[in-house]
């Protein structure tokens, strides 16, 4: 069990949580555009056939849904499934009932990350986290950065498997040697602490 | 016309050869690209996945600065096209949203008021200039030419109308006009996994050995593609997916405007082709001029 399961098996703060959780995360699916067709799923599955990664996930698309009907959502939290997705929007075009799949699987992501549901050194957090830390210092992604960042926080010692990589790239002229920065760096923080405070900002909308 | 021009930050560095070609090709169809002054990173589908209102404020950053010119924006990288697009279209359609963005750039004096229009370079050629003008224009022959058409995910997914989404054809009918053969590609819109390579290496490595070996099978000369990461992934990981599936692909992967550019009369330094970890150059015999 990871330290995020845990969090959520605790007996008597469940209960809070969980209303919590399904409350945000309505919210959070109530603003996708075209959020509220997931009561239209008929489980018939062309999502989980149409993702090309679903063989790897323990909890499949179309379970996603039905887990998220049953109010199941720390199943769907604790799972593999929203961490896999390559965001390639194949379920998405394929149902029949409009459901937007990938969006709800953002939402539940961004629900996971904010509850930290996740064990730690855990791959695509990581991966997020070190992405974010570049914009928010320059302005600007960074791939020598990223990966150097990546794993140093996941597994420094597959870095030594990214030195040929670099070594072929590098003579190319395909790699940065610093970071890029934008000219508006100050505005540029100031807009980003503004828009972190209105993250917060729920508008209060009917269910 | 003039477009706004969108580069992103992989055009400045793994995938420096399609922002050298993106500007070629525009260039020699009498074009004009303006890059967009102090842009920033989209954000990717990285950002979005994780702060909702964050995300959408540093994508229509990019959006309010192009405002000013009441150009097109143009945006060759998949995931910048997608992300700015999804930001145009949920300002749009959420006005709440719109609200919380404005409030946040207000900090820069900036503001989006939802005029512009997103848009990738394939379908501006295809569309704005036409496959007819731009084979009447090209120098070279691709005559014979076996292409494995890739579009990846994020050009034509989510829909939106510009094309088919599972059987695309704006690639297909542009090389067409210009000589090249097509090849049976049914993975043409099958995901390469993307950030998959990095953080679950194993699952991508599959993911790309089914595409390469689909453009291996059907006897394609070489692959082209509009998406940066679709392009990495395929042509630097090529070597290891030999060693691993035990199989041994050598198929060139280009951006699409590079064998564009190669038609319309570039070079290879015009085009970036000497950053191409696997070689590619037209044979002799599609070299003859058509005129």
């Amino acid at each position: 069990m990871t330290e995020g399961e845990q969090k959520l098996k605790i007996p008597g703060i469940l209960g809070k949580k969980e209303k919590e959780l399904r409350e945000s995360f309505l919210q959070q699916v109530v603003n996708i555009p075209g959020g509220e067709s997931i009561k239209k799923c008929i489980q018939c599955g062309a999502c989980t056939g149409s993702c090309p990664v679903s063989y790897t996930m323990d909890v499949t698309p179309r379970e996603v849904i039905a887990l998220f009907r049953a109010r199941e959502i720390e199943s769907i939290l604790s799972s593999r499934t929203i961490w896999i997705c390559a965001s390639c929007y194949a379920c998405t075009i394929r149902c029949p009932q409009g459901v937007q799949v990938t969006d709800i699987l953002y939402a539940l992501k961004r629900l996971a990350i904010e509850q930290e549901i996740f064990p730690k050194r855990f791959p695509v957090h990581a991966l997020s986290k070190s992405f974010i830390g570049f914009i928010n210092r320059y302005g600007r992604s960074y791939e020598p950065g990223l990966i150097l960042s990546y794993f140093l926080k996941t597994n420094p010692f597959k870095l030594l498997g990214m030195i040929p990589l670099f070594l072929r790239l590098f003579p190319k002229g395909r790699i940065g040697f610093l970071p890029k920065k934008i000219k508006g760096k100050k505005n540029f923080s100031r807009i980003l602490k503004e828009a972190e405070i209105l993250e917060m900002v729920v508008p209060v909308q009917e269910l | 016309m003039e477009y706004t021009y969108y580069p992103g930050c992989s055009l400045e560095a793994s995938a420096k050869s399609y922002d050298e070609s993106v500007r070629f090709v525009f260039k020699a169809l009498g074009q004009e690209l303006v890059e967009l002054e102090d842009w920033n990173c989209c954000g990717a589908t990285y950002y979005m996945s994780t702060k909702e209102t964050i995300s959408l404020v540093i994508s229509a950053r990019n959006l309010a600065l192009a405002e000013k010119y009441g150009r097109d924006i143009i945006a060759p990288c998949s995931a910048c096209y997608t992300t700015l697009y999804k930001t145009n279209h949920i300002l749009k359609n959420n006005p709440i949203m719109k609200a919380k963005v404005n409030q946040s750039l207000k900090k820069d004096n900036l503001e989006y008021n939802l005029s512009l229009n997103v848009r990738h370079p394939l379908e501006v050629l295809v569309n704005d200039i036409g496959t007819d003008t731009i084979a009447s224009q090209a120098h070279i022959s691709l005559d014979g030419l076996k292409i494995a058409q890739y579009y990846g995910c994020q050009i034509v997914r989510p829909d939106r109308g510009l094309d088919d989404k599972e059987n695309p054809q704006m690639m297909d009918s542009l090389f067409e006009a210009l000589g090249a053969v097509n090849i049976y590609f049914p993975v043409k819109v099958r995901c390469c996994g993307g950030m998959l390579m990095t953080t679950y290496s194993d699952v991508a490595l599959e993911l790309n050995k089914e595409i390469l070996e689909c453009a291996h099978e059907n006897g394609s000369d070489l692959l082209v593609t509009t998406c940066p990461l679709c392009q990495i992934n395929l042509e630097a990981y090529q070597g290891k997916i030999n060693k691993k599936f035990k199989t041994d692909f050598h198929i060139p992967i280009l951006f699409f405007t590079q064998v564009l550019g190669l038609a319309l009369g570039g070079t290879p330094e015009d085009l970036g082709l000497k950053r191409n970890l696997i070689p590619f150059q037209l044979k002799e015999k599609s070299q003859e001029s058509i005129r």
